[in-house]
């Protein structure tokens, strides 16, 4: 068997042309077929060892394109393509081979699988989106499969990740790869951490990068600290690391790079958080998200052991049972009535302008203490933490020491007006995508709460958003802090705070115990102001150094 | 109080003096308005509110309206206006969304005057009216505008802009009731006073957000907008759509417009980023600021017109906590750093090239070359003649093509095509390629030739080699006219074949001063080798080095044999002392050194020497034909080099193939074969098959030779059976049947034998091209679409 010829392309299953699909397609059938048949055939002559690792070899190889053929039957935006790869599979496993099946419940480990969107049924936009994507990764992630709640949004950041990663820009693409898997392992995230690995080696990365950091260039790891600090303490950045990453000799960094490097950083942070926020599952041809394994071995996967989700249907069981029906109602009645409540006496109680300085500060001091009760140590998997160093820093050494965050004035250096026209000065049509992301993100809605239909949730979503921004010590001058007590509880406030500043530690009991009522499409709707205000957060303060640097 | 009363005494002066200064805030400024007596400002920021006097040589602090010792957010101001009929009336706006007014008037510390917070979001933008006291706008953030009377309470009514924030907000100078607001979604609006629910015209100026709008003071429905996407834009927005009269590109986002007083078509503009200048820009001239003002070290945040009616002093404010005051004539002018003139090359070798119109004009006046070879296309900007400025900024824009089918190209195809290279003695070849050469206007190539004939030739020109002698001995006795008939005369025995294109002798002043040199140089040549024997042509060539030059030297044995050619007669004169051309060297010593020679005004002046020069040469070499064959080898291997660097391969190759053995040992092997590759390559691309297969033919480097040996199969298919004809000959191996079948007649075709690549049928040549002139099917009828070409 000569290596060229099993070699399988995948590439060919993206065409939009389905006559190219269907030769991909018989393509990889042959060649699964005949390494089955060959692998049948060795186990047939008696066992050699010599021949013992080769065919662990191969047995893996198979596996592996087994499990990529999973997805497809899956994941696949066409259905030519699920068909078929599912009668290959079918076909394998009539010649003896044990085939894999999907491991865990759907892309998210949160949202039970009947709520998300089944490929296939998707309509003619959510399709088109779904070809896009599929086209441009060869596959169509979990993140999209959740994130297609709000079709709207979805485009926006598909077009916005794809100029990132693909288009036009100052950095080489493996580059570009790898500083998505220095921004997600800085979360721990090894979901993208294995998705970039492999589009990483696919770009033609050098494999030796991915054994820690200190085996990538210099100027890659100039960038280290820069990201330590964006992802945990924005606000400490200066623009002496700026000068530091610019003035490197040899490894200096451009301007066009350098914002390059950290719109992918703060894209992938805020991304890191929308994956453990929502519960993201591996994908099914990664590790993890498979199993060889006969049903009846195991019901739950690993992840939900180290965030201590032993068993998820029991969780559901407990969450949905602890609450009355009766209960949770109430929670969203009471919410609706603060808010009208805010609009209507808002001009009546007005506060002095003492108590509109302090009502920030004390909100931005409790953001800080804000935390989940179970606070446990999770330990990072080797294979994510060797991408990083300094494991230590993080948001919560600081915060129990209660240091100070100073206060940024976005009156002063906002996106609209200054951070969009210094990237898309320095990065053409990047300022563009983002901000027309933001603005999607932040006016998105149906106007709809939980089972109320045409309410104006805007007076919501700025609380959300000025919360995250608050806990980042950005204020807006005409902002009543006041309101983000009044209409967010504890339990959507420890849920924000670990998804913005700590994800690693978000567990499904946080994400149930918040809104009860609300839907899950709801739910993702805040995991994107979220990671929208958290992005814009960090390049709010990246760009304001970058800006004192040129200035 | 007493304060106070200084600035009310201030308002007196109407001429305004200053010089540019700056002072240091303390904080950053966030905007800047001027009182309408154009003697203090007001300086508001986020921890700055100051009012300034301006002084002749400084600015005075005069009265720092944030009082009260707690800082308060309603104090952190976004913008600042003062109000232009009133000088006691200022007006914030407050990050936090309060409208603020001050009266200066009130007696106490706190001069703040009313509240008011009815916006919910940041107030962007307060705009007094320009006429009415109590009238004051605000936009904000919310996406709402307010109208105030400042007599009440709360605002009297409320716009809605039915989009996100309101950038800018501006009462029109003109039209009492309107006034324009612009959207950070790029629209600009604009209402009238009185009608609270709805716009009256609304239009998309920008994309992405409107920063700032300002209404042209004199010009009415004139709206300058500028926007994010770092354009000024001037609007007239009097029709029923808006119409963009002009556009200027700045380099980044604008942040501030406001139209120059006095000025009709001047702009000042500051951006919101990265960069830090104000320009003042001509509407009209978008492309290059008219001035620029380069203090600050930050964003400039504010700019204002000291006075309206006074076009020289504009003050501005700065995130680098400044405050500026600008005059106009200190400003640096980027035009005149700029390069006025403009030189681009196009795809096609097009020349663009634009200057001054004046600099164009006056060239044009001479006007040398524009007849010739180049056609210049002028394009003139269109001009407002009620300009001043008009001037400034015209320029004239040519193009000069490339002729394509010029002399430029065309000489190298015909020279290809026409030479002949083989099948003739050496001396016809020579003759009828001096004479291609001499009908394509190629002199100095004629007369090599014919030096190659003559050289290799020699004995075919005995008879005139008396005449030339004659002749020679007839200039020397000094009769000035004689001279010249006699090289009439004597024209054709040297070389008839010469011709002079008058048009490229260059005619200068030092060509006397290089002519007398190189006579000079020839006469010491002459003294060497005893003979004289080289032609002069050569020798001035070696000497020189530099075609330009040859050319001088070149006319001047032509001319004489120019029928149409007259001497001017005044020249006659000038010639008397040089023209006495000795037959020995020593007279020549003599004419090198006479003064005389420098004196000649005209070149027929001073080609005469050389004339006669030349004449004595070749009248020598003529009598010298003892001399070994390969005497000259040298000196052709020279001018083979110098034709082959000088770009004409074509002579090279031509020269080395007619010549052949003679001259080929003498020179590099390599470099025959660089020069035949290049002439074969530029044969090819001229697509003259023939003549390049030709040249590789006689070519006697086995390298080029076997160019023809290469790649020399062709692959058929049998027109019956559709396989590739495999074995030899033209019978199919599979269907056994004759290929070369005519589709048209039937018969076997011996000879030219054309087929369709398509459908490999095919017949005669002739059968063939008469059968698609009627049908463009294939004769054989399979239906083939054949082409012929």
């Amino acid at each position: 068997m000569a290596e060229g010829e099993n070699e399988v392309r995948w590439d060919g299953l993206c065409s939009r042309d389905s006559s190219t699909r269907e030769t991909a397609l018989e393509h990889i059938r042959q060649i699964v077929l005949r390494k089955t048949e060959y692998l049948c055939s060795v186990k047939e002559t008696p066992y050699r060892p010599s021949e013992g690792l080769s065919n662990a070899v191969s047995l893996d190889g198979l596996n592996k394109l087994l499990a990529h053929l999973l997805m497809l039957s899956k994941r696949c935006p066409f259905k030519d393509v699920r068909e078929k790869s599912e009668f290959i599979l079918k076909s394998v496993q009539e010649l003896g081979i044990r085939i894999p099946r999907p491991l865990g419940h759907g892309p998210s480990r949160f949202i039970p699988e009947q709520e998300i969107l089944q490929v296939g049924s998707e309509d003619a936009q959510m399709h088109a989106l779904f070809a896009d994507s599929f086209a441009a990764l060869g596959r169509l992630d979990n993140i999209t499969l959740v994130m297609v709640f709000h079709p709207q949004y979805l485009e926006s950041f598909l077009k916005t990740q794809h100029y990132l990663l693909q288009m036009d820009g100052p950095l080489p693409l493996h580059y570009r790869h790898y500083i998505g898997i220095m921004a997600a392992a800085r979360h721990q995230c090894s979901y993208l951490v294995n998705l970039h690995v492999n589009d990483f080696l696919h770009v033609g990365g050098d494999p030796k990068w991915l054994n820690g950091l200190e085996n990538a260039p210099q100027k890659l790891q100039n960038l280290g600290e820069l990201n330590k600090v964006l992802a945990h303490r924005p606000w400490l950045i200066t623009k002496e690391h700026i000068e530091g990453l610019l003035k490197a000799e040899e490894h200096s960094w451009s301007l066009a790079e350098l914002v390059h490097a950290v719109v992918l950083l703060t894209h992938y942070h805020s991304l890191a958080s929308f994956t453990f926020g929502c519960g993201i599952s591996p994908e099914i041809h990664c590790d993890g998200g498979h199993t060889f394994r006969s049903p009846s071995v195991s019901n739950y996967c690993i992840c939900d052991i180290a965030n201590g989700n032993h068993n998820v249907d029991e969780m559901q069981v407990n969450s949905a049972g602890n609450v009355s029906v009766s209960d949770s109602f109430f929670e969203v009645e009471a919410l609706m009535e603060k808010m009208k409540q805010l609009q209507e006496c808002r001009d009546e109680e007005e506060a002095s302008q003492e108590e509109m300085a302090s009502r920030f500060e004390i909100e931005k001091r409790e953001s800080m203490f804000v935390f989940s009760s179970d606070d446990e140590e999770v330990t990072p998997a080797r294979d994510v933490s060797r991408h990083f160093e300094d494991t230590s820093y993080g948001y919560k050494d600081f915060s129990r020491h209660g240091m100070h965050v100073p206060t940024f004035r976005v009156q002063d250096y906002c996106w609209e007006d200054h951070g969009y026209s210094l990237v898309n000065r320095l990065y053409p049509d990047v300022g563009q995508l983002i901000d027309e992301k933001f603005h999607i993100a932040y006016n998105l809605t149906y106007n709809t709460m939980a089972m109320h239909k045409d309410v104006d949730t805007s007076m919501l979503r700025r609380a959300i958003w000025n919360y995250i921004h608050c806990m980042f010590g950005i204020r807006y001058d005409d902002y009543d802090y006041g309101e983000i007590n009044q209409l967010l509880d504890r339990s959507f406030k420890v849920y924000i705070k670990t998804v913005v500043c700590t994800p690693e530690k978000v567990t499904k009991r946080m994400y149930d115990s918040f809104w009860r009522q609300f839907k899950h499409s709801e739910k993702v709707h805040v995991n994107l102001l979220l990671i929208e205000a958290r992005m814009q957060a960090e390049l709010l303060y990246a760009l304001r150094a970058i800006t004192r640097y040129m200035t | 109080m007493e304060k106070m009363s200084r600035v009310t005494t201030a308002l007196g002066g109407s001429v305004l003096t200053g010089r540019t200064m700056h002072c240091h805030l303390d904080a950053p400024a966030n905007a800047i308005s001027v009182c309408r007596d154009a003697a203090q400002v007001v300086v508001a920021g986020r921890s700055i509110f100051k009012v300034y006097a301006i002084e002749e040589e400084q600015f005075v602090e005069k009265l720092n309206l944030r009082v009260g010792r707690k800082p308060s957010l309603n104090l952190s101001c976004a913008d600042v206006v003062w109000h232009q009929m009133d000088e006691n009336l200022l007006a914030t706006a407050a990050t936090n969304g309060v409208v603020v007014t001050w009266n200066l008037g009130r007696p106490s510390r706190n001069k703040q005057d009313q509240l008011f917070t009815e916006h919910k979001r940041t107030v962007n933008k307060v705009s007094f009216h320009p006429t009415e006291a109590h009238m004051l706008l605000s936009g904000s953030q919310d996406g709402f505008m307010k109208c105030f009377d400042l007599r009440r309470k709360d605002s009297v009514s409320t716009f809605s802009g039915q989009s996100e924030s309101v950038r800018d907000v501006q009462f029109s100078v003109r039209d009492y009731f309107t006034f324009a607001s612009t959207f950070e979604n790029g629209n600009v609006q604009l209402w009238d006073i009185r009608r609270p629910d709805r716009c009256e015209k609304m239009f998309t100026a920008h994309n992405g957000p409107v920063f700032c709008c300002d209404w042209h003071p004199e010009d009415r429905g004139w709206l300058a907008t500028g926007g994010r996407d770092k354009m000024v834009k001037v609007w007239d927005v009097t029709t029923p759509r808006a119409r963009e009269v002009h556009c200027v590109q700045t380099i980044a986002s604008v942040a501030r417009v406001k139209w120059r007083p006095e000025c009709r078509h001047h702009l000042a503009t500051c951006s919101m980023m990265v960069d830090h200048n104000i320009y003042v820009w001509d509407v009209r001239r978008p492309f290059v600021p008219a001035a620029m003002f380069e203090e600050h070290r930050d964003v400039t945040t504010g700019i204002a017109w000291r006075h309206p009616h006074d076009p020289s002093f504009l003050l501005s404010g700065s995130k680098d906590s400044t405050l500026c005051q600008h005059l106009f004539r200190d400003a640096s002018q980027p035009v005149e750093r700029a390069n006025p003139e403009g030189l681009c090359y196009g795809l096609f070798g097009d020349l663009a090239f634009a200057a001054k119109e004046s600099l164009v004009t006056t060239e044009l006046g001479r006007k040398p070359y524009a007849g010739d070879r180049r056609h210049p296309i002028f394009f003139k900007r269109k001009l407002d003649p009620a300009e001043p400025f008009a001037g400034l900024a015209s320029s004239a824009l040519s193009i000069f093509e490339t002729e394509t089918s010029g002399s430029g190209i065309s000489w190298f195809v015909d020279t290809a095509q026409r030479y002949a290279l083989a099948g003739r003695p050496l001396a016809e070849l020579c003759d009828h390629n001096a004479k291609v050469a001499r009908e394509l206007g190629r002199n100095q190539v004629a007369q090599t030739w014919t030096m190659l004939r003559i050289i290799y030739c020699s004995p075919g020109l005995v008879p005139s080699t008396n005449l030339n002698h004659s002749v020679g001995r007839g200039s020397s006795c000094g009769l000035q006219l004689m001279s010249s008939f006699n090289l009439k005369e004597m024209a054709p025995g040297l070389g008839n074949e010469t011709w002079l294109d008058r048009s490229k002798g260059d005619t200068r002043s030092d060509t006397v001063l290089l002519d007398s040199s190189a006579t000079l140089i020839t006469n010491e040549d002459n003294e060497e080798t005893e003979g004289s024997d080289v032609p002069a042509d050569y020798l001035l060539g070696d000497v020189e080095g530099d075609e330009e030059e040859l050319y001088l030297l070149d006319p001047e044995h032509t001319h004489t044999d120019e029928p149409e050619y007259v001497l001017p007669q005044e020249a006659f004169p000038l010639r008397h002392e040089i023209v006495d051309t000795p037959p020995g060297p020593e007279h020549l010593q003599d004419k090198a050194d006479s003064p005389h020679v420098s004196g000649n005004e005209a070149d027929t002046a001073s080609l005469a020497p050389v004339d006669s020069f030349s004449l004595i040469s070749v009248s020598h070499a003529l009598y010298d034909n003892r001399l070994p064959p390969d005497f000259f080898s040298t000196l052709v291997r020279d001018m083979l080099h110098f034709y082959a660097e000088q770009g004409d391969v074509q002579m090279a190759v031509s020269v080395l193939i007619v010549l052949g053995e003679r001259v080929r040992k003498d020179i590099d092997e390599q470099a025959q074969e660089h020069w035949y590759t290049s002439y074969i390559d530029l044969l090819q691309r001229f697509r003259l098959w023939n003549v390049s297969n030709q040249v590789v033919k006689l070519s006697t480097s086995r390298a080029i030779s076997c160019l023809n040996q290469a790649s020399t199969s062709l692959h058929v298919n049998c027109s019956h059976c559709k396989r590739p004809m495999s074995g030899r000959g033209w019978v199919c191996g599979r269907c056994h049947r004759c290929a070369s079948m005519c589709a048209v007649c039937h018969h076997v075709v011996k000879g030219l034998f054309v087929w369709c690549q398509g459908c490999s049928h095919g017949g005669h040549l002739q059968h063939i091209m008469k059968w698609l002139e009627g049908s463009s099917h294939c004769p054989a009828g399979c239906g083939h679409l054949c082409e012929y070409s």
